[in-house]
């Protein structure tokens, strides 16, 4: 419905300083880019102007779990080497025009990101957009290094396994206090917790100690908006989108009420019936 | 003991499992990625040893382990001499053999000497013999 590329981005009130956040967890395949389209469009529903960045060079996603791969013909490298401007290479999209991509280069490599240049085009997009959310590639190397330097504050996405919580201690410990990481737990699976066979929230964080900013339980759904290119959160109803516009309003400051206070085992079932809203 | 109980109640919760190495892990993690910490700690600790009985400093290891369900600071300390009479007499056993024993081991320059054990044998497997509980088998 909305005409594509040529729209130009707001160029005007430079005075805007958006918060530029990016999307982290170290360990690959725990749900990160779907994290970042989700929240994109979590924040975008309320209102917020978005940019999301793929910073994920060589292995670019974001914009096929957004629907958008047949609309990029530009990328991040493109802008950051100059040869094209970034209102030509952003993707509006289809279903909120508030919310914009930056797709990744798909057949470029990571260290061929200029950290430095990196850093002023987030500067730049934040004062166009209320946000700019960056997926992280996996790892700890350069590409997590440029994903990182134009953020000031951090969401780590942690699934309840051994590895990733590893690697979000690691992360975590490599990023330090400044981007105030808080705490996402993807793909948690109540009836497991139940049995005692899967980590709980409250098993994850008792070792990472961040603040919780939610949870998103391990749904079906989610792989079949995935495959369709429509982030579950733009749907009205539904427990997990209720869960992500609950973290999008904990990230835009409201007061969502208590789904992330530390809770006994045995309360965990309420809270995250509480966190899901009324929709069971 | 645990191992009774495991039998008792059946096998534990794979979670509860996942939390313990976790836990484990991730301390021995902290420690590897807090290199001048440990420095520090292996000083501190070398002086407060010191204080008691005359070491060999350049001699000294410490390193971490994990074992069965602990993160255990390993630390072979050879003792020159014991210099002071009954510098700190607190109880601990520090027979006169064993330092002279040590002398005599980090005397050789070949040996990387075992002299005396502090905390737990690192080599054993067994491992869990509780601290000091083998004076002598250095040799």
């Amino acid at each position: 419905m909305h005409e594509v590329q040529p729209e130009p981005v707001p160029t005007a009130q430079p005075a805007k300083r958006g918060r530029a956040i990016v999307i982290t967890s170290g360990k690959g395949g725990v749900g990160k880019t779907t994290t970042t389209a989700n929240l994109g469009h979590a924040l975008a529903a309320r209102g917020c102007s978005v940019a999301l960045i793929d910073a994920d060079v060589g292995l670019r996603n974001l914009d096929i779990v957004l629907g958008l791969e047949s609309r990029v013909k530009h990328n991040l490298l493109d802008v950051l080497d100059g040869t094209v401007e970034l209102d030509d290479a952003i993707v509006r999209d289809k279903h909120n025009a508030s919310l914009v991509l930056l797709a990744a280069a798909q057949t470029r490599e990571k260290d061929e990101v200029d950290t430095e240049k990196m850093k002023a085009l987030v500067e730049r997009m934040r004062e166009h957009y209320d946000y700019v959310i960056i997926d992280c590639p996996a790892g700890i190397e350069g590409g997590f290094k440029n994903a990182v330097v134009g953020a000031d504050e951090a969401i780590v996405v942690c699934t309840p396994e051994v590895s990733a919580v590893r690697d979000v201690d690691r992360v975590v410990g490599l990023l330090g206090n400044k981007f105030r990481p808080q705490l996402i737990v993807n793909r948690l699976r109540p009836a497991l917790v139940k049995k005692g066979k899967m980590l709980s929230v409250e098993d994850v964080n008792a070792i990472l100690r961040l603040p919780l900013l939610g949870v998103i339980a391990d749904e079906p759904e989610i792989i079949v908006t995935t495959n369709r290119g429509e982030p579950i959160a733009l749907r009205k109803d539904g427990a997990t989108a209720a869960a992500y516009h609950a973290i999008a309003a904990k990230i835009a400051g409201e007061d969502v009420a208590a789904p992330t206070v530390e809770i006994k085992e045995t309360g965990f079932f309420g809270r995250l019936g509480a966190m899901f809203g009324g929709a069971k | 003991m645990i191992e009774f109980f495991r039998k008792l109640f059946g096998p534990t919760n794979s979670s509860q499992t996942a939390k313990e190495r976790l836990r484990l892990v991730l301390m021995t993690d902290h420690l590897s990625l807090a290199p001048d910490m440990i420095e520090q700690m292996k000083r501190d600790f070398i002086d407060v040893i010191a204080k008691y009985v005359e070491v060999d400093r350049d001699k000294i290891e410490i390193n971490f382990e994990q074992q069965d369900k602990a993160l255990a600071m390993l630390a072979n300390v050879p003792i020159l001499a014991v210099n002071r009479n009954g510098g700190g007499g607190d109880g601990k056993k520090r027979e006169e053999p064993e330092a002279v024993e040590a002398a005599a081991a980090t005397g050789s320059p070949a040996t990387p000497a075992l002299p005396r054990r502090r905390r737990r044998k690192k080599s054993a497997p067994a491992a869990v013999a509780p601290s000091n509980a083998s004076p002598a088998p250095a040799g």
